[in-house]
């Protein structure tokens, strides 16, 4: 049963890749997930909703993102200081990338050449170059990278420095710093708004989101949570993700155990969907018609239909699901 | 530059790229500069936001520096493992290292930051290690000092621009009857560490405490905490007992042989207990209960499960890197009061970089305020206790290997903070700042 369920996920991907058309709705996406205490990735059949295959990586994987043509995944695997390359037809390590110390998340350039590496322990970002497997540039930034964004053109890259409280936006061109935006305490993550105006970043332990205009890296709004009967100290937002539309944000709140659904129009929150337990990543299926939210402390992932805001099912996977990322 | 042929950048952008060009209208005019050797024409213009979200300049900073004074007693060398004989540095390693963050930060907002260091001899008045930094312009000072000096450092500065960071000291009376306008209180008080204590063993179901101090005041002053704990949490004290510091070296080649025979006799005859709790701040005894005393119950307190602000071992919540960046620069493990004192020069760094700012006065009205909060690798922000300038914060307990577990216990509910169910909370409050 096992076997047969593994070889018709794997069949349905390189199927859908081999022939390389825009895949139906009904065609199940894949979702990998990383556990960062299990030193494994999960495989998840989205459209059985059920876990196909597990797999063993190297020691505390968290960021994780797939190649350009989603045949390999690269996975930080942050107490090994290196970058390791699934092979997702196999399901088997086939190299590795040099990233510099303890890689933590990292992000790939719209046309699949470059990896943007936060290396947590170093104050650095780590430029890659996958096709040569050779780091090309490092970029100091501040105390604690760790958030990564790419602006929809990729001619913005940002990187989130946690102890020092700062968005850093660098210009990929010249792979320089051109402006710094004060959020608030340690900011994790970072994602631009689909139309590439806006930048949004989480801040853990200041409890907001920061909404930044782009064209002038000016701080809008911050966006606070209030959830009745949670200590705040326990809204702690990390992973954001926006609807296909840009109309919803959707953003992790950590040990509040809940995924914030935010109207992007009047920044305001307009619910709160109930996941497991410190919820951290987000990940959209490729057709939007599933967003994945990792429990690190339930041990398992939240399915949520982002058209009726409901969870739909959790799915156990390893200890300590961490990352989040779905191929077609 | 290089750019020329695609559609146009933001004007942030754009502005990096043409050195010196004129930025949009309204805007003051900004130049590129260049800042150390990693960084190549680095900052076109900076943006700074104050915590309110109110943009407060378009332009490159001002350079600013902000000194740090750290005055520092000896912690005494007679510790019952030697695994805790202090360091040349202790403590001031870590506010060093919290500089070197800082510096990291100041990079992007034109800040430097430095310490001045000063090491009291034995006998020494810090009110002149004070005088001779306030004549230097230093008003911002870390002191790790005992409660009478640490009241004579705020007493000696009232009038002056001085604000004093106790990274020390751990009496209530400090943030109580004694409590100051021109200290904030970074270590957590003897109320904080046994209520954070007491959580746990209630939560344990260990309620029989056999409560053994030692005959200093300040094992008085932790011990009556303690009691205190017990009655807020619903713990009974069955046995109360003293050991008296008999004044020898802590250092033998058979010590052992004694100490194995010292120990069940102190303890015996004991009502039933769940726990033995020791009282004993000057390192005197309670090392030596673990395993040696009579009934075998485990041993908390100053010995065995140990509440505190930080311990080497704590690695939850990204505290790993800063464990490892200590490492680093000290070549040793971050105690407690290193650790307090890297989290008194990060809130000087924070509201530095909120206010542009390095004035005592202007830094203490950001720190006191309601914008204010650290983020100090232990799960949740920490806030100030605004009616005492207490830091609030999670308790670890530790056995020296590990972290056991982390107070406030689940359950342990407060309305406005579960952080103020450890230590004494603002309707007992005897302070009145000044």
């Amino acid at each position: 049963m096992q076997i047969a369920l593994k070889f018709s996920a794997r069949a349905a991907v390189v199927l859908a890749l081999s022939l390389g058309f825009a895949r139906s709705p009904a065609t199940a996406a894949t979702a990998y997930v990383s556990n960062e205490k299990g030193n494994s990735i999960t495989v998840i059949d989205d459209d059985k909703l059920a876990v196909t295959d597990t797999v063993k990586v190297g020691r505390r994987p968290r960021g994780i993102v797939l190649n350009k043509d989603n045949t390999q995944l690269f996975i930080c695997a942050g107490d090994d200081d290196t970058i390791q390359i699934l092979d997702l037809k196999t399901l088997k390590i086939v190299g590795d990338l040099p990233s510099g110390a303890d890689p933590e998340l990292l992000i790939l350039s719209p046309d699949g050449a470059l990896l943007y590496v936060a290396n947590e322990n170093n104050n650095l970002v780590t430029v890659i170059e996958v096709a040569t497997r050779k780091v090309i540039e490092q970029i100091p930034v501040g105390v604690e990278p760790e958030g990564m964004a790419l602006s929809p053109d990729g001619r913005i890259l940002v990187n989130t420095s946690e102890t020092t409280n700062m968005a850093h936006m660098i210009d990929t061109a010249t792979r320089k710093i051109f402006a710094n935006v004060l959020v608030d305490a340690r900011p994790r993550s970072a994602q631009f708004t689909p139309d590439g105006k806006e930048l949004w970043v989480s801040a853990e332990v200041g409890g907001t989101v920061s909404v930044i205009s782009v064209a002038d890296a000016k701080v809008l709004q911050k966006i606070t949570f209030d959830i009745p009967g949670l200590a705040k100290e326990a809204i702690q937002p990390v992973g954001i993700r926006f609807s296909q539309d840009g109309a919803k944000a959707f953003v992790a709140l950590g040990p509040a155990n809940r995924v914030a659904v935010i109207d992007v129009a009047s920044r305001k929150v307009a619910k709160y969907l109930l996941v497991g337990q410190r919820v951290w990543q987000l990940a959209f299926t490729p057709d939007y018609s599933h967003l994945y939210a990792t429990n690190g402390v339930s041990n398992d992932v939240s399915v949520i239909d982002p058209a009726s805001l409901k969870v739909v099912k959790s799915i156990p996977v390893g200890p300590f699901p961490w990352g989040v990322a779905i191929a077609p | 530059m290089n750019n020329a042929a695609k559609a146009p950048l933001p004007a942030t952008l754009a502005a990096a790229e043409e050195d010196d060009a004129p930025i949009q209208k309204g805007r003051k005019t900004v130049r590129s500069l260049w800042v150390g050797c990693a960084f190549a024409l680095l900052v076109a213009s900076l943006w700074a936001f104050a915590a309110t979200a109110a943009p407060q300049t378009g332009g490159a900073a001002a350079p600013l520096n902000v000194k740090i004074g750290v005055i520092r007693a000896i912690h005494s060398r007679d510790t019952i493992s030697i695994l805790d004989i202090p360091a040349e540095d202790d403590g001031v390693a870590g506010a060093r290292l919290a500089i070197e963050d800082n510096n990291t930060t100041g990079k992007f907002l034109n800040q430097t930051f430095e310490i001045a260091d000063v090491k009291l001899k034995e006998g020494e008045d810090p009110v002149v290690a004070l005088n001779a930094l306030v004549d230097q312009g230093i008003g911002l000072i870390l002191a790790d000092v005992p409660a009478a000096q640490l009241l004579a450092l705020a007493d000696a500065a009232r009038g002056k621009n001085v604000l004093l960071f106790n990274v020390g000291a751990p009496e209530d009376s400090l943030r109580e009857e004694d409590c100051r306008a021109n200290v904030i209180h970074v270590g957590p008080t003897h109320s904080m560490l046994a209520d954070g204590l007491a959580q746990y063993l209630v939560w344990k179901r260990w309620p029989r405490w056999f409560l053994i101090k030692g005959s200093h005041p300040q094992d008085e002053l932790f011990a009556a905490a303690l009691r205190r704990s017990a009655k807020k949490f619903g713990a009974k004290i069955v046995e109360e007992r003293v050991y008296e510091d008999t004044e020898g070296g802590r250092r033998s080649d058979s010590g052992s042989v004694q100490t194995q025979r010292l120990i069940p006799t102190a303890t015996q005859s004991a009502p039933a207990y769940d726990v033995l709790v020791a009282a004993d701040e000057s390192d005197v005894f309670a090392g030596y209960l673990p395993y040696r005393n009579y009934d075998p119950r485990p041993v908390v307190g100053s010995a065995g499960l140990k509440p505190t602000s930080w311990d080497a071992t704590h690695e939850q919540w990204g505290a790993i890197q800063l464990q490892n960046r200590f490492y680093k620069l000290a070549s040793r493990r971050m105690n407690e009061r290193d650790n307090q004192a890297w989290v008194a020069a990060r809130i000087i760094g924070e509201a530095a970089t909120r206010t542009g700012s390095n004035d005592p006065k202007t830094l203490r009205d950001y720190i006191v305020g309601p914008e204010f909060s650290i983020a100090a690798f232990k799960g949740q922000k920490q806030t100030l206790r605004t009616w005492n300038q207490q830091l609030r914060q999670p308790i670890l307990l530790g056995d020296g290997r590990m972290i056991v577990s982390v107070s406030p216990q689940e359950g342990f509910l407060h309305q406005t903070s579960e952080l103020d169910t450890l230590g004494l909370d603002q309707p007992e409050t005897k302070c009145k700042l000044r």
